[in-house]
């Protein structure tokens, strides 16, 4: 028998009667309304940085102002931001995104419990791409932003992904004596701006 | 209502004063209580240690000696919760379930079965409450800090009917002593640091006297206060409910 | 040679008191923070309620479970492997990496390669690892295993760490500033991740609906090394399987929350295909886990999240280390996986306890880890891993105990040996009396004073 095998009749032999699976419908009532709100108050409280804008043209004045974009490397894959990010980029070879200062991305839908943003594969350009950059923006519609990881799930669906993550946050550590310090691996600061 | 005193082997030898109190505050609220003599112990050293099949006869005898009574009550949450959770006889597997499940712990029985709400002691006195483990966590006797849930605590109301008395606010107000039964040989050094934690807590809240459900926890703190020569002293809370004796 | 115990461990980590100190309270604060996020959340013990029942349904049709995963995740390309054991384990990663002539590799944090002793496995093959996650790259330069789960180094002082990245990064001497020893350490692994074209992971959740994985860090290092490699191999205990995608909104919610009191952790990574031409192996591994499915009284510590919460909130924990439990998952929980592992080893953990009950308490998927505790003691007992020291003792209390004449001679000779003879027992030899007095000797037991005053009732 190959080790496949000797595994799953182990486990079929030792395993108990068969239990049911909750119900999960009640964690999705009586949950907070102020979505916006929650949704800053908490992404701040973790590093992040939350601005609400009205247009896009508001986002690049914002960044123009925050960054010397014309001196850095700015990736996006949003046509929007043409005016100042590359959209274009070799997958063969994601290691030369190691310059890259700055990654505006879109995200999906935010979650306001946890101040999470849900990023999927066909909008990141390259996996690497929210990891590798120093510094990570990200763009949600104000309408999307759900109460919490329940509603995120039943959004979600069965959509297929090569790849998809929650991003909460700027990169960090407190693996020192519990000192937090932000800019472990991946980005060093995270600014999610909500249209 | 016939209710049988349990008094634990170590207070009946080296605290009898707290079985005394006990007694007394039962038969002051007019219960008509009796002490089986020939009483040793629950079986729970052995059965913490590992040797629970060496209880037999430690059960077989607290059955014989607890049967016929409407409740046995004890002034201790850890020998109960033993009673509750492994007392079982194998020629009476029927009266040994009923003798656990009609055994309380005194604080509890005070408040849920005798629905205790005037209690004539005073206690001018600064107090630190010990939540012994398994009176809080085995028997729910109080809220514990680790859950998303509302706060009460059994000993806390009855101590609140006593007069004068003032009860502080611990920073760490469930945490373990560290005696935890034969751990306080076997792990000597580490329930000895959990000891003299919980005394640093006391000690910085100013508390003249250190209660709780369980001596056990008690007579741990007490040995190293003691040996620090503090003059915090440790009080069963049956003698503070029954009144102490000047 | 003799392997140190529990108690002979925490013995040589109580050595400096104030260090004690300072391990309790970095790891109660974090207790503390745990409390707050928790009580933030109105349901959140019916979302425990919910996480235990998911898991139990889980063991309860895993091998199901285990094929639909296995059947979904070829379909989305993925590559599966099946491992008996550690040393199985171990031989696939070898294999994979030698079939790609890659002789170096970067890690991200899995228990489950510390469990199989993977590194040294490697090493001793000539590969070179270098773990990622910043706790867990200090502890291996320090040439020390992880003293937590979820904080590798947090047994370690930030000068210690200084030191430690002085001699191997570079950074100036003296310097302790965590700011700049983690700034020295993303320089380094940077150029790790770049350089590497293998890296292995951990996974937290695994869905068969889906066959995807779920991998979750606050530092990123997993997804760093896994994008820019070429091959990603993610290993998991069998056990790690959910049924359902939408189950992952219930074990997010408490994982970060009970970890760290962080609302979730800053990343939570779903890889359902490998990339573009890239591959991505996923090993299964068994290692004892089916035995303890099998273990009706045990089965429940297989609902393990690896949060770590039962570490920090244990008093017995906190004041004697993670190294005190000489194995790769330490604390409360590590004491009831170890057993299952090797009895004979592992029997002195589960008596690392005074069975509080704050651990199960704190456990976002309601194992009932201190009754475990006292379960396994007394297999532990049955199966003849208790001392002949003790189990004398044992049986002469239970002799005693049993026999009301006896015990009241015993206890009236305790009372009179400590009264009139108090060195017999009150010496080095007594482990009470070193740090404790012993409780003062009254003049009559309870019995003798019930017999005189209240003679009625006789």
């Amino acid at each position: 028998m190959n080790s496949r095998d000797q595994i799953l009749a182990a486990v079929k032999a030792n395993q108990p009667e068969l239990t049911l699976l909750p119900q999960l419908d009640s964690f999705f009532q009586g949950q907070e309304t102020a979505l916006i709100e929650k949704f800053t108050q908490v992404l701040t409280g973790i590093g992040g940085k939350v601005t609400v804008v009205a247009d896009t043209t508001e986002i690049i004045s914002l960044l123009k102002a925050n960054y010397s974009l014309d001196q850095i490397r700015v990736i996006s894959p949003l046509s929007t931001m043409q005016e100042i990010a590359i959209n274009a980029i070799d997958n063969r070879h994601p290691h030369e995104l190691q310059n890259v200062e700055l990654a505006i991305l879109p995200a999906h839908f935010a979650v306001a419990e946890n101040g999470a943003c849900w990023l999927s594969e066909a909008m990141l350009l390259d996996r690497v791409l929210p990891f590798i950059t120093q510094h990570l923006i990200l763009i949600v519609n104000k309408i999307d932003i759900l109460p919490t990881m329940h509603h995120a799930y039943e959004k979600i669906g069965n959509e297929h992904y090569g790849y998809g993550t929650f991003i909460a946050g700027p990169s960090k550590t407190a693996d020192i004596e519990q000192s937090l310090v932000l800019g472990a691996h991946g980005a060093r600061s995270l600014w999610v701006f909500l249209i | 209502m016939k209710v049988a005193l349990f008094i634990p082997c170590y207070v009946d030898q080296f605290y009898p004063q707290v079985a005394i109190a006990t007694l007394e505050l039962l038969e002051n609220l007019g219960i008509d209580v009796t002490y089986p003599s020939s009483q040793t112990c629950c079986g729970q050293p052995m059965a913490n240690s590992g040797f629970e099949h060496l209880t037999g006869g430690c059960n077989s005898l607290f059955v014989k000696n607890f049967s016929g009574f409407d409740y046995i009550v004890a002034p201790s949450g850890s020998c109960v919760l033993h009673i509750r959770e492994h007392l079982h006889d194998e020629n009476e597997p029927e009266l040994a379930k009923h003798i656990a499940a009609t055994t309380y712990e005194l604080t509890s029985f005070l408040t849920d079965i005798l629905k205790v709400d005037v209690l004539k002691s005073s206690f001018p006195h600064k107090v630190g409450m010990h939540q012994s483990c398994h009176g809080q966590r085995g028997l729910k006797l109080s809220q514990m800090t680790e859950l998303n849930a509302p706060d009460f605590s059994k000993p806390g109301q009855l101590l609140n009917l006593v007069k004068d008395i003032e009860l502080v606010e611990l920073d760490r107000k469930d945490e373990c002593c560290g005696f935890g039964g034969t751990f306080c040989v076997a792990e000597e050094t580490v329930s000895v640091k959990m000891g003299k934690d919980r005394v640093k807590d006391h000690a910085k809240h100013h508390v003249e006297y250190i209660t709780g459900v369980d001596l056990s926890c008690l007579m741990h703190m007490e040995g190293i206060l003691n040996r620090q020569q503090s003059p915090i002293k440790i009080i069963h809370i049956a003698e503070i409910l029954n009144g102490v004796k000047a | 040679m003799k392997i140190l115990d529990h108690a002979e461990r925490a013995d040589i980590f109580n050595e400096d008191e104030k260090r004690v100190d300072w391990h309790d309270e970095t790891l109660w604060w974090i207790r503390q923070k745990r409390d707050k996020s928790a009580h933030q959340i109105p349901e959140w013990e019916n979302l425990r309620n919910a996480a235990s029942a998911i898991k139990s349904n889980t063991l309860s049709n895993l091998h199901d479970y285990l094929l639909e995963f296995e059947k979904n995740a070829l379909k989305n390309g993925i590559i599966i492997h099946w491992a008996v054991d550690a040393k199985e384990h171990n031989e696939i990663v070898h294999r994979l990496l030698k079939e790609k002539g890659i002789n170096k590799m970067v890690k991200s944090k899995s228990m489950l390669t510390e469990e199989c002793h993977l590194n040294e496995y490697l090493e001793q093959n000539g590969i070179e690892v270098i773990d990622s996650d910043l706790g867990e790259r200090i502890v291996q330069l320090a040439k020390e295993p992880p003293s937590h789960i979820v904080l590798p180094c947090i047994h370690k002082k930030k000068e210690e760490i200084g030191e430690l990245f002085h001699e191997h990064l570079g950074t100036p001497k003296g310097n302790a500033d965590p700011q700049t020893l983690t700034e020295a350490a993303r320089v380094h692994l940077r150029d790790t991740f770049l350089t590497r074209r293998a890296a292995l992971t951990g996974v937290n959740f695994a869905v068969a609906e889906t066959g995807e994985i779920v991998i979750c860090t606050n530092e990123g290092n997993a997804d760093m090394g896994a994008h820019l490699a070429d091959i990603h191999i993610a290993c998991m205990g069998i056990e790690k399987i959910i049924p359902k995608r939408e189950h992952l909104s219930v074990f997010l919610r408490l994982l970060a929350r009970s970890a760290t009191g962080q609302p979730i952790t800053t990343y939570s990574s779903h890889f359902a295909k490998p990339r573009d031409g890239k591959e991505l192996h996923i090993i299964l591994v068994d290692n004892g886990r089916t035995r303890q499915l099998g273990r009706e009284e045990f089965r429940n510590s297989l609902k393990c999240i690896r949060c770590g919460a039962c570490m920090n909130t244990c008093p017995v924990y906190r004041r004697s280390g993670g190294h005190s439990y000489h194995n790769a998952i330490s604390g409360p929980i590590g004491a009831i996986l170890a057993p299952n592992l090797d009895m004979k080893q592992y029997a002195d953990l589960p008596f690392a306890s005074t069975l509080c009950g704050s651990c199960s308490n704190v456990c976002p998927v309601k194992i009932d880890i201190h009754d475990q505790l006292y379960k396994w003691r007394q297999v532990l007992v049955k199966e003849g891993y208790a001392t002949t020291a003790k189990e004398i003792a044992m049986k002469t209390m239970a002799t005693t105990l049993s026999s009301p004449t006896l015990y009241k001679i015993a206890g009236k000779a305790a009372r009179t040996t400590l009264k009139y003879a108090p060195l017999i027992i009150n010496n080095k030899f007594n482990a009470w009396y070193l740090q404790r007095e012993m409780p003062k000797v009254p003049k009559s037991s309870f019995g003798e004073w019930y017999k005189i005053n209240r003679k009625n009732n006789e």
